[in-house]
Parts: structure tokens; C-alpha cells; sequence
């Protein structure tokens, strides 16, 4: 026997020591596709900053897992969800591709869904927010992890009414989203005692507020909500100020408000909004510490979607760790299983509609006095339990359950 | 009566064609700016809504760092962008002369996608905000709508600057080589006209113009890169309908529009988005040149 015989048969059996220690991870690889807005409307609350996320969960890591490395591509949806569906497709067929993340804008994470359930693959959304997500559009595979209109609704909407607000005019964004919040926040309005006015429909994304202004004015309603979410928010809270809506008694109620919403507006503006929140990085020691090296990383603070979409990885990995595997029935079955405890949540639970419940927060949007400087935006009015949020099971619609 | 109009209550609609008529204000200084680049240099500038947006954050960087405010960035702003656009006609644009439109039409839209892209990447998508200048906050109420002082300032602004570039084309000596230059170049460069000179000047004028309607918008809409973006195709549309290149056409047909789009957000909201296209469509098939357009 030559030596280079020996080599190679040494070389050979080295490899399948390796090729046993992930021998269910199919392919020798994890791999995470984040698809998500990069360059429009929502590339500020999700964006690089959900890549740079997912890529922090990976390296809590190390880079492997169950002896497999974990690789991370990424992709601009340009929240069409066509452009998204053919990524997913194409990631799930020819680049082994396990896990769908972040997913912001419905009609994405709704187009993602259908691929996910073909390929069945696992779809972690983080930034889409429609509740129908875990309920009549659930897919066994689909997990919905950050907040939801629901939850959105329970927070803000409540808070509102109680304070007084009992009647409602929506401004509107023209897709799945705005309706399914519009519809969840309706619910909540007339449970408490509320009425709702109307509601303006307008195009998404839009840039000038000033005539929906208008029609809120016209409809006399005490609290105009903004069925929106990122620039169009904050634009129609501008035309809001501007043409003495709130001057005139009517308050503006922004139902999907980010972080970088309030940084964009500026405290003089934004100040007393109520928003309810997923995340704050300001909540304890363990989301600052996380939040400071995101910052690090981003120059920014993180969103409670940036936030979610490493919980959201984070939690996919350790049942992998866990099983040793990459099969999606075997993950999800661990990650329903464990708890959920990271810098996003504490003692989150997995239900089997896909709906990750967790703690939301009441926040209120300090005063330029109140606020110590750059990121020091909210503070914490309340905190929502999981349950109240999110309702009990029995209230998803989802088939699969 | 006039309590309820077809089921709409007057304020409303009176309140949509005021909102209407500061719209088309925008439209009409948007859309001169491409009538002015098209008659004279014949470039579609899909740019325009990228300077239209460098006009805006112009405005944020000089009250920032010259201090100087919003009255002055109202003169520099829409100077340093003008300038901006001359350097792109006389080091880029110039060298496509003689080929066909869509060339010129090709790389202002790649220049767009490259300034926007590079701002989403410096100021992210939610961009900057602007307050109104101290003097115009607060506003009147003119008994159906509550007007904004800005939004009454940024009408007559708008038109008083249409008015003035629609004299300085039609009515000055300039106007009358700009034109001539339109018509046939080389007779006028045989006369002893600059004429190179003449078209990056009307280039960065045209800019210079939208970069005017970009001040104008600050403290109306948060500054953000992908402003112009979502603009940029119904001033088209609007530039499509009065007539490519017809400065007249350009102004009476962005108050027009803006109008228009005001009374269907009353009537049809859904449909306010669509019904500029829906009347680019229609004219298009009855007068193909446009309505202020000269027949080829």
C-alpha cells in the first residue's frame, strides 16, 4: 500500500466521521433565505437591519449547527409579492434553501406561504402583521412570530377607547394589511362600546395625506386610526398636524408605529403617540445588551421586527441543535416544544396554529424634555400578557391547529 | 340644495378641489420642468424625479449646515441642483446627441436608480423631516376646509414661477433662441449662438425646477430618497396629456390633473391613483399629440 493510497483512505474515512456528525441535515447545510423590503417603504423597520439580525443569531452559533455549517442569503422583495414568490421558489429548488425569514408586507409573506407549503419549508414571519397570517390563511409550516393586527388592536385600540375614544374613522392602506387591521381594531372599538364612522381607502404607498385628512375632519370622529404602517404613517401623521386635525380635538391613533417612525418624525412631532410595541431595546439589561450590538453593527436601534426576526432564527437553530436535524416536521415539533427565551421574548410559546405568543407592550412616545437623547423614544405604559394579546386558540380559523 | 351634493357634503368637496389645485401646483412645476427638458433637448428625464428629491434634501443639508433656512433654500437649493444637472447634460447627456431618444430616456433612468439608491443607503427609506417655515405654520379657516398657510404659500409660489418661466420662453430673447434652437440648431449656431451652451443651461434650468417643487414639498412630506420615485410617472402621464414639450400645455394640464384626482378621491377614492392614467389613455386615442401638443 502506497502512502497516497493510505492518504486517501484516511481522508475518506475522515470524511464520513463528518458526513455522520450532520448526517440529518440534509444537503451538509442550514440555510437561512431572508427576503425582505430593502429598498422601499419598509427597508428602515426591517431591511439590512432583519439580514444583520438573522446573521446575530447565527453567530451566537458559532456558524454551525448540529455539525453543520449555517450559511445566510438574502434578497430585496421590493414587497411584490411575485418577486417574492419566485426567490422562495427558486432558494427551495436549487439552493437548498430551509428556512423562509423576516417576510414584511402580507401579500409577500401570503405568496411566500404557498411556496412554503409546496416545498415544506419552514416560513418564519417577522415583519408582515396581518392576524389572518395564523388564522384563515395559516399553513402548518408558516410561524408568526413578531406581533400581529390582533395584538395591535388589543394595544392601542383598547388604550383609546377607555380613554374616551369611542368614535373612529380609519385611513386605510389599500391591501390585505390595512384591512386586516382596520377589521381587527373595528372589533376591538365596538367590544368596548365604540362606533366606527368610516374609513378612507388610500393607495399604497402613498405620499400626500392632505385630502384623507380631510375626509377624517369631515367625519367628526374623535379618533382618526392610521391603518398604515412606515412611511405612509408617518406622512399622514404630518398632514395630520398640519391641517389642525389634532389641534381641533380629533386624536390620531398610529396602530403599526416603529422605532425608526419616531426617529424619522422627531420627538416634536411624535410626541404622546401611543404605539404598541413587540420590543423596546430599553426594556431591561438583556435588550440593551442585544440592542447595543445591533447598534454597533447598524448604526441604529432595532425594531421589534428586526428583533423578532432573530428570535425567530435563533429559536429555528436551537431545535435544530436540539434534534440534530433539519427535517421540518422533527423542528417544528422541538421549537412548539421549547420555550422561547432570547433578548425578543421571555417564556414565548409556540401554538400550532404558528403563532408565536409572547408579551406586547403599551408605549407612549416621550416629550423632547422627557428624552435623554437619540434613541431614547418610549416609555412603557403597560405590558400586555401574551394571552390578552393574541386571544386563546379556539379564536384562530386555522384548518390545521 | 347644496347641504348634499350626489350624497357628498359641500365642505368635502370644496376642501378635495382646493387640496386638488395645491396638488396640480406640484404637478405643474414637476411637469414644466419636462416639458422645457423635452422641447428643447428632446431627453425623456427619467431623472427628474430623482433631482426633485435632491431638491428636498438640498433644502434639509443647507438650513443644516449654512444655516441659512428655508427662504434661502428656496434660491440655493434649487441653484446648487440646477448646477448638478448642467455638469450631467454637459459631461453625460452631450454625448448621446444624435441617437435615438431612448438612449437619453435609458441612462437618466439608471442615473435615478443610482442617486436613489445611494440615498435609501445614506438616509434609509423613512428619511428626514422638515418643519414648515415659522412664518407659514398655523393656517385659516376658510369656513369648508381648514387651509395651512404652507400649502396657500406653495400655489402661489408654484404659479408665480410657471408665469415667470413661461415668460422667459415665450416673451425675452433667450426664449426666442431656445426656441429657434428647437426648431433647427445648426441654423442658429450658423447665426453665432452658442447653442451647446443654450441646451445645458435649459437642462439644468429644467432641473433646477424640479429641485424648486423639491423645496417646495419639505415640510409638507417627510424628505425621503424614494420621494420622486413615486412621482415621477404621473407627472409623466401629466407632461403625455398636455403635449410633450408644451410649456402651456405642461401647467394648465398639472392643475387639471390635480383636480381631477381631487374630485375622484371624493367620489371614487380606490380610483384616485389610476384616473391621471385613465385620461392619458383617453386623449391619447382622440388628440395622439397631446392636448396643447402641435401635430407632427
Amino acid at each position: 500500500m502506497n502512502i497516497l493510497k493510505k492518504l486517501s483512505l484516511s481522508v475518506s474515512a475522515l470524511a464520513m466521521v463528518a458526513s455522520a456528525a450532520s448526517a440529518e441535515i440534509s444537503d451538509g447545510v442550514v440555510k437561512i433565505g431572508v427576503l425582505t423590503d430593502m429598498s422601499g417603504t419598509y427597508s428602515d423597520l426591517s431591511g439590512e437591519g432583519a439580514v444583520v439580525a438573522t446573521q446575530m443569531a447565527i453567530d451566537e452559533f458559532g456558524g454551525t449547527v448540529a455539525g453543520a455549517p449555517i450559511e445566510i442569503v438574502s434578497a430585496d422583495h421590493q414587497n411584490k409579492a411575485d418577486i417574492a414568490a419566485n426567490k422562495a421558489r427558486e432558494w427551495g429548488d436549487t439552493q437548498q434553501v430551509d428556512a423562509f425569514a423576516e417576510l414584511v408586507t402580507t401579500s409577500v409573506a401570503l405568496a411566500v406561504f404557498e411556496v412554503a407549503k409546496q416545498q415544506n419549508k419552514i416560513a418564519l414571519v417577522s415583519g408582515a402583521a396581518s392576524s389572518p397570517l395564523t388564522s384563515d390563511a395559516c399553513i402548518p409550516t408558516g410561524l408568526h412570530w413578531t406581533y400581529n393586527t390582533r395584538a395591535l388592536a388589543v394595544g392601542t385600540g383598547s388604550a383609546i377607547v377607555k380613554e374616551g375614544g369611542d368614535s373612529w374613522y380609519f385611513l386605510t392602506a389599500d391591501y390585505a394589511f390595512g384591512e386586516a387591521l382596520q377589521g381587527d381594531v373595528t372589533k376591538v372599538v365596538e367590544a368596548e362600546g365604540g362606533t366606527v364612522l368610516g374609513a378612507a381607502k388610500h393607495p399604497f404607498p402613498a405620499s400626500d395625506f392632505s385630502s384623507f385628512v380631510l375626509q377624517a375632519q369631515a367625519s367628526g370622529a374623535k379618533v382618526v386610526g392610521l391603518a398604515n404602517a412606515g412611511a405612509d404613517t408617518i406622512n399622514a401623521i404630518k398632514a395630520a398636524n398640519e391641517f389642525g386635525l389634532v389641534a381641533a380635538g380629533q386624536k390620531v391613533a398610529g396602530l403599526l408605529v416603529f422605532l425608526t417612525d419616531v426617529h424619522a418624525l422627531g420627538l416634536d412631532t411624535a410626541q404622546g403617540l401611543q404605539m404598541t410595541v413587540s420590543f423596546y431595546w430599553d426594556l431591561n439589561d438583556e435588550t440593551r445588551a442585544w440592542s447595543q450590538k445591533f447598534f454597533e453593527k447598524t448604526g441604529k436601534m432595532p425594531t421589534g421586527v428586526q428583533a423578532g426576526t432573530y428570535s425567530s432564527v435563533l429559536h429555528y437553530l436551537r431545535a435544530i441543535e436540539a434534534t440534530g436535524s433539519d427535517d421540518t416536521d422533527t423542528v417544528l415539533a422541538k421549537m412548539r416544544e421549547m420555550p422561547v427565551n432570547d433578548a425578543f421574548a421571555t417564556n414565548g410559546v409556540l401554538r400550532t396554529d404558528g403563532r408565536m405568543v409572547h408579551d406586547m407592550f403599551l408605549a407612549e412616545v416621550k416629550s423632547p424634555a422627557e428624552s435623554s437623547g437619540p434613541w431614547d423614544y418610549l416609555k412603557i405604559v403597560r405590558t400586555i400578557p401574551g394571552e390578552e394579546a393574541y386571544g386563546p386558540l379556539s379564536e384562530s380559523n386555522c384548518p390545521t391547529k | 340644495m347644496l347641504t348634499d351634493l350626489l350624497g357628498i357634503p359641500p365642505q368635502v368637496l370644496f376642501g378635495q378641489l382646493m387640496l386638488g389645485l395645491i396638488n396640480g401646483a406640484f404637478y405643474a412645476v414637476l411637469s414644466l420642468g419636462l416639458a422645457v427638458i423635452f422641447g428643447l433637448l428632446n431627453i425623456v428625464n427619467f431623472a427628474h424625479g430623482a433631482f426633485y428629491m435632491l431638491g428636498a434634501f438640498a433644502t434639509v443639508a443647507v438650513t443644516q449646515y449654512l444655516g441659512i433656512g428655508y427662504w434661502g433654500a428656496l434660491i440655493v437649493a434649487p441653484l446648487v441642483v440646477g448646477a448638478f444637472g448642467a455638469a450631467i447634460e454637459y459631461f453625460l447627456l452631450r454625448r448621446l446627441t444624435g441617437v435615438d431618444h431612448l438612449y437619453g430616456l435609458l441612462l437618466t433612468f439608471g442615473l435615478a436608480l443610482v442617486i436613489e439608491g445611494s440615498f435609501v443607503k445614506m438616509f434609509g427609506a423613512s428619511g428626514l423631516p422638515y418643519p414648515v417655515p415659522a412664518q407659514l405654520t398655523g393656517g385659516v379657516n376658510l369656513g369648508f376646509m381648514f387651509l395651512p398657510w404652507y400649502r396657500g404659500w406653495v400655489v402661489v409660489a408654484s404659479l408665480a414661477v410657471c408665469i415667470a418661466t413661461w415668460f422667459l420662453f415665450e416673451r425675452t430673447k433667450i426664449g426666442a433662441y431656445l426656441r429657434a434652437g428647437t426648431e433647427n440648431p445648426k441654423l442658429l449656431q450658423a447665426f453665432g449662438v452658442n447653442v451647446p451652451l443654450l441646451t445645458t443651461l435649459a437642462y439644468g434650468y429644467g432641473v433646477a425646477l424640479a429641485a424648486f417643487a423639491g423645496v417646495l414639498v419639505a415640510p409638507i412630506t417627510q424628505v425621503s430618497p424614494l420621494m420622486g420615485s413615486n412621482l415621477i410617472i404621473v407627472v409623466f402621464a401629466v407632461v403625455v396629456i398636455g403635449g410633450m414639450g408644451s410649456i402651456m400645455g405642461a401647467v394648465v394640464t398639472g392643475l387639471a390633473m390635480g383636480v381631477i384626482e381631487g374630485l375622484t378621491r371624493v367620489f371614487w377614492p380606490e380610483a384616485s391613483a389610476t384616473v391621471i392614467f385613465m385620461v392619458m389613455a383617453i386623449v391619447l386615442v382622440l388628440r395622439p399629440a397631446g392636448l396643447f401638443g402641435k401635430t407632427a
